[in-house]
């Protein structure tokens, strides 16, 4: 079975839960813990082909151009995580069955559980490097939705983006880490650079690397300084919390600790780095959570302190340490789950959280509190129990390091004192709520929890037992293979077992034990009394407020640069925008001297000059006349699009000719249409402009000036020159053997670069609709609203055409009467014009865009000259349904390649001989062109219509018009 | 006659500018219009101009850029002329909705103060 069905099991089934009824708690329950145990069940047959060192190793290509392939790699570390996460999300899977209300949308909650086991499996699995970052920014990003399940409360909204904050940017460092990394290895694939160890050490970006990747490690695994967010998390449901923030997702930061050791550790950096981190967030965690009232943050801090003593055990740079952190890593996620659950139980049962109020359960819950005791013991590091076997490895690591005298004297000292921390958080956790006198105000009445809800926690806390009492028999070959390829293929000698005889280690435990329960006795007296409800000393660094003041500060600059950079009004950016152009231009030419180019010019001709002349005048005076006289500013316009046209018409561009000619109809057509909503503007005469005008005119002048000399000069110069060949000879040459056509450019379009102009149809069809929306919506301006002032100056009952007509009989009763007729007696004729035009494409000028065109404008001149309602009522057009068969008919023919056999949208020409005509070659490309054409008039005909409809509108709801007019008018 | 499609297409598109940095939608509008033609022109021409060469292959002509205009310029052209098109109108129509929403054609939805 493939490695990828790890990945797309939970994923796929994740995506259909997304979809099931929102409340069938029990087969969604069932359905989720069944995958998940199954997909450990495969997991643990797999175990002989990870053994000694073994890796199963599947690829697939993905950009191979760029070598990046996706790999799945599953060794033995990261079969063992694969282990715990589908494992433990079984359990957690079945305990949320009862932990969830009935009252709650479970389908989102089991959609994104198994979502997120998803991508933590792709994060342990992925054999290069740049995935493994795509999947860890996918646990963040899910784990955001899951803190933020109950998204109507605003803890849960706080958390959720302040760990998402966190943990995403410390995923931006690491994508930075791991880009540097595989620049200094020359490869992202995990195998290789785990093989260049020596090299990465000895490279000067060394910490750089080290740097970025430890901050992504630290922020996922809640490491001081930004330890943070993980309290916070625990608005999330118990369930994610056991299952993300013991088990999982913060575990994903040690695992890349551990990963990466045998990359990166080994030098004083790491050490001072990844241990100092380790130490502070090992002492700081215990010691906070001494404090906490809330169930939930006394285990927050306390993974948190687990979570440091892992990571200052990947930083002591000693394979044995390595070991005993991935043998914690396992222990911990045991213990932790649990108690993270029972924490649950208690809190559903009772009603609340809060240590203070809970006291004397074990009367009402024994179960549970056999369970929570017994988890909370391994917590402690009690002996017989799976915790203390790796703390005691723990301990043995600091007093048998080697470093400097301080850090040699002060480590085990550090050690112990973390180890009382967590003897006294245990007990408040595992012996202050269950014994004592019953609590007598609790919210709910407890009982024991449901049989299947304890099942989860009563076979974790099973193993507990089984790891601490015959550790080498039972967890001793998984953590052989586990820890193999961390340490990178030699295992350091160590021996699992409960009696070492007296060592230091077993003192140290010891004296954590008893000074641990003594100090629990101590503070538990003060707390009754009312002091120490905070933790003293800490209390007054609020790392929250910190992260929040950086997050105003980060805010408050964002917006203060972008009030610079991008400022609301269009003109300066506009301005920028064009000088910008400019400027980088000119600096090019700093590089590339500007000189003109020896190639024979074109004589000139008298005609020509004229043309141009007209050309020049025309965009000179469309941009005096566009402020005050719009008409002939789009007379004006129209005059400089022929000109245009005919440059193309005249220097051998036919089909440029033809379609610039169409395309010139409908634009103009179009800012007709347009120009009825546009305010009145007048020039007003004698007024002068204020000076910031003027000088606001004169620099825009200069810089219009400046870039149109630019291109001048800039198109001189290439215009004097020979184009390079390029590659215009291969289409030229493969236009009528490959393409089946003689016209090189329509071939190209429907053929060589048919995607492009798929593309391009599919916005032509977009833009349409959305001119469609936009307009079902328009509102025009009040004084728009009025028919046009001729119109209103003609008397009801003169019978002109200049009024527009209501009914259908009423269309050209005056002197419209002839250009109608001349109109309607063109409608066929034109139409054999674009059918002309389309059938000789491929070989001669024409094809798809101009007919559909010329279609789309014979369409047009019958609105114009005959008015909407008369064509409308004639005619049944359905531009919209042109687009979609003309999108359908274009996108069909390029998949009907793809069914033979061939890549998307070839082409492929049919020759047969037909009586009259002689021999006729039918490239498919016509049924793509037909599919243009179609796209091309539904899309023109959406759009003008959409604008000429808006006349009618106005003018059947006279009533709602009435009051605004009136008002418009009084002044 | 190389010097005056230059100079054509540099009034154009200086024109051009011109209008887009003013402050009215329709000016601008007009301004990206000219733009189009401006910037049209110049990408053909850098295909090289020809008289009378049209790429309509023919047969006995070495297919090469000596024989025939360049048709990557032209095919480039024609696509970019129609999306041209599409953008006006969608642009048009953005004026004409920030017209009736806002009471002004001013270019910032609103008057200068």
């Amino acid at each position: 079975m493939s490695l990828f069905f790890l990945l797309l099991l939970p994923f796929l089934v994740g995506l259909v839960m997304a979809v099931m009824p929102t409340r069938a708690r029990t087969s969604l329950a069932g359905g989720a813990s069944l995958i998940s145990a199954g997909l450990t069940a495969w997991l643990i047959t797999l175990y002989p082909l990870v053994r000694d060192g073994q890796v199963i190793r599947q690829t697939v290509s993905w950009i191979p151009s760029i070598g990046l392939d996706l790999i799945l790699r599953l060794d033995g570390f990261a079969w063992m995580f694969s282990v715990l996460i589908t494992g433990i999300g079984a359990l957690v899977a079945l305990y949320a069955r009862y932990y969830m209300s009935p009252a709650d949308p479970v389908s989102r909650f089991y959609a994104l559980f198994l979502l997120f086991m998803s991508a933590m499996l792709g994060v342990v699995t992925s054999g290069n490097l740049i995935q493994l970052v795509v999947f860890w920014e996918l646990t963040s990003l899910i784990s955001f939705l899951l803190i933020g399940y109950w998204h109507h409360r605003v803890d849960a909204q706080r958390g959720a983006r302040m760990a998402l904050i966190v943990t995403g940017a410390g995923g931006l460092a690491l994508l930075g880490g791991v880009i540097v990394l595989g620049h200094i290895v020359g490869s992202f694939d995990l195998d290789v650079v785990l093989g260049s160890g020596d090299r990465v050490r000895a490279h000067p970006l060394y910490a750089p690397v080290l740097i970025l990747v430890v901050l992504g490690a630290l922020t996922k695994s809640a490491q001081f300084p930004f330890h943070f967010w993980l309290s916070r998390a625990m608005a999330a449901p118990t369930p994610v919390s056991a299952f993300l923030h013991s088990a999982t997702m913060v575990k994903a930061g040690v695992f890349l600790l551990a990963r990466l050791w045998s990359v990166l550790s080994g030098t004083e950096l790491w050490f001072w780095v990844v241990g100092g981190a380790g130490a502070a967030t090992l002492l700081l965690g215990s010691y906070i959570a001494m404090f906490q009232h809330d169930l939930k943050r006394v285990l927050a801090y306390s993974t948190m302190s687990h979570l440091g003593l892992i990571t200052l055990l990947l930083g002591l740079n000693s394979p044995l340490a390595a070991v005993a952190g991935v043998f914690h890593i396992m222990n911990h996620a045991a213990f932790k789950a649990s108690l993270f659950m029972a924490a649950g139980i208690v809190d559903h049962e009772t009603g609340t959280r809060d240590i203070r109020r809970l006291t004397g359960l074990w009367s009402r819950m024994p179960y549970t509190g056999a369970l929570a005791l017994v988890a909370s013991a391994a917590m402690a590091g009690v002996p017989l129990l799976n915790g203390f076997l790796s703390k005691e490895m723990f301990f043995a690591e600091t007093v048998f390091m080697t470093s400097q005298p301080w850090v040699e004297r002060g480590l085990p000292v550090l050690a112990t004192l973390a180890a009382i921390f967590a003897v006294v958080y245990s007990l408040r956790f595992g012996y202050g709520i269950f014994f004592g006198s019953p609590a007598t105000d609790l919210p709910r009445e407890p009982e024991e929890a449901p049989r299947w809800m304890r099942a989860p926690i009563e076979l974790l806390v099973l193993c507990c037992l089984i790891v601490g009492m015959a550790p080498s028999v039972s967890i001793g070959p998984a953590l052989a293979v586990a820890a193999l390829p961390v340490v990178g293929g030699v295992l350091p000698e160590y021996s699992l077992a409960v009696w070492h005889g007296f060592t230091a280690p077993l003192y140290m435990s010891l004296i954590a034990i008893t000074v641990g329960i003594a100090a629990y006795v101590r503070i538990r007296r003060h707390q009754r009394r009312g002091h120490l409800q905070n933790a003293p000393v800490i209390e007054r660094f609020n790392a929250r407020r910190l992260f929040d003041l950086g997050l105003l500060w980060l805010t408050l600059w964002a917006r203060r640069i972008l009030k610079v950079l991008s400022p609301a009004r269009l003109q300066p950016q506009m301005f920028a925008i064009i000088a910008i152009a400019l400027l980088l231009a000119l600096l090019a030419a700093r590089d590339l001297p500007l000189a003109w180019g020896e190639r024979e010019q074109l004589p000139a001709s008298a005609a020509f000059v004229l043309l141009w002349a007209i050309g020049m005048a025309c965009a000179i005076g469309a941009a005096m006349m566009a402020k005050f006289h719009r008409l002939v500013a789009i007379t004006l316009m129209g005059g400089a699009g022929l000109v245009t046209c005919l440059t193309f018409a005249w220097f051998s561009a036919p089909d440029l000719a033809l379609t610039q000619i169409s395309v010139e109809v409908v634009t103009t057509t179009l800012f007709l249409l347009g120009l009825r909503w546009l305010p009145v503007r007048l020039e007003e005469l004698g007024v002068v402009a204020s000076a910031r005008t003027r000088l606001r005119r004169a620099r825009d002048l200069l810089l219009a000036i400046a870039a149109g000399t630019g291109l001048a000069t800039l198109s001189y110069a290439m215009l004097t020159r020979s184009a390079p060949q390029s590659i215009s000879p291969f289409f030229l040459e493969r236009a009528l053997p490959e393409g089946g056509g003689t016209n090189a450019v329509n071939v190209m379009l429907v053929d060589f670069r048919a995607l492009d102009t798929l593309g391009e149809i599919t916005v032509l069809g977009a833009v349409a609709l959305t001119v469609y929306a936009l307009l079902r919506r328009f509102r025009p301006a009040a004084e728009s609203m009025l028919a046009p002032r001729q119109q209103r100056a003609v008397p009801a009952d003169v019978g002109t055409d200049l009024v527009g007509p209501t009914t259908v009989e009423g269309v050209a009763r005056g002197y419209m009467g002839v250009p109608t007729v001349i109109a309607r007696l063109l409608l066929p004729v034109m139409l054999v014009v674009a059918a002309h035009l389309f059938l000789r494409g491929h070989n001669q000028p024409g094809g798809g865009f101009v007919a559909g065109l010329v279609i789309a404008i014979a369409m047009i001149t019958q609105y114009i000259v005959s008015g909407s309602r008369f064509v409308e009522g004639r005619t049944r057009l359905l531009p919209g349904r042109w687009v979609a068969w003309g999108l359908l008919l274009a996108t069909c023919t390029g998949l009907g390649a793809i069914t033979l056999g061939y890549p998307l949208l070839t082409s492929h020409t049919a020759h047969f001989a037909v009586p009259l005509l002689g021999d006729v070659h039918f490239p498919t490309a016509t049924f793509f062109d037909l599919g243009v054409l179609f796209v091309v008039v539904g899309a023109t005909l959406l759009m003008l219509t959409a604008i000429a409809h808006q006349s009618l509108r106005a003018h059947r709801q006279p009533s709602v018009v009435a009051a605004p007019v009136a008002h418009v008018e009084a002044p | 006659m190389e010097v005056l499609l230059a100079l054509v297409i540099g009034v154009m598109a200086g024109a051009a500018v011109w209008l887009v940095l003013r402050p009215r939608t329709f000016q601008v509008i007009m301004g990206l219009t000219l733009l189009s033609y401006a910037v049209n022109l110049f990408i053909f021409s850098v295909g090289s101009i020809f008289i009378d060469k049209p790429p309509i292959v023919t047969p006995g002509l070495a297919p090469n850029l000596e024989s025939y205009t360049d048709p990557m310029a032209q095919s480039l052209v024609l696509t970019a002329i129609v999306i041209g098109f599409a953008t006006t109108a969608l642009f048009l129509v953005v004026l004409l909705a920030l017209r009736g929403l806002s009471g002004t054609d001013h270019v910032d939805g609103r008057e200068e103060s």
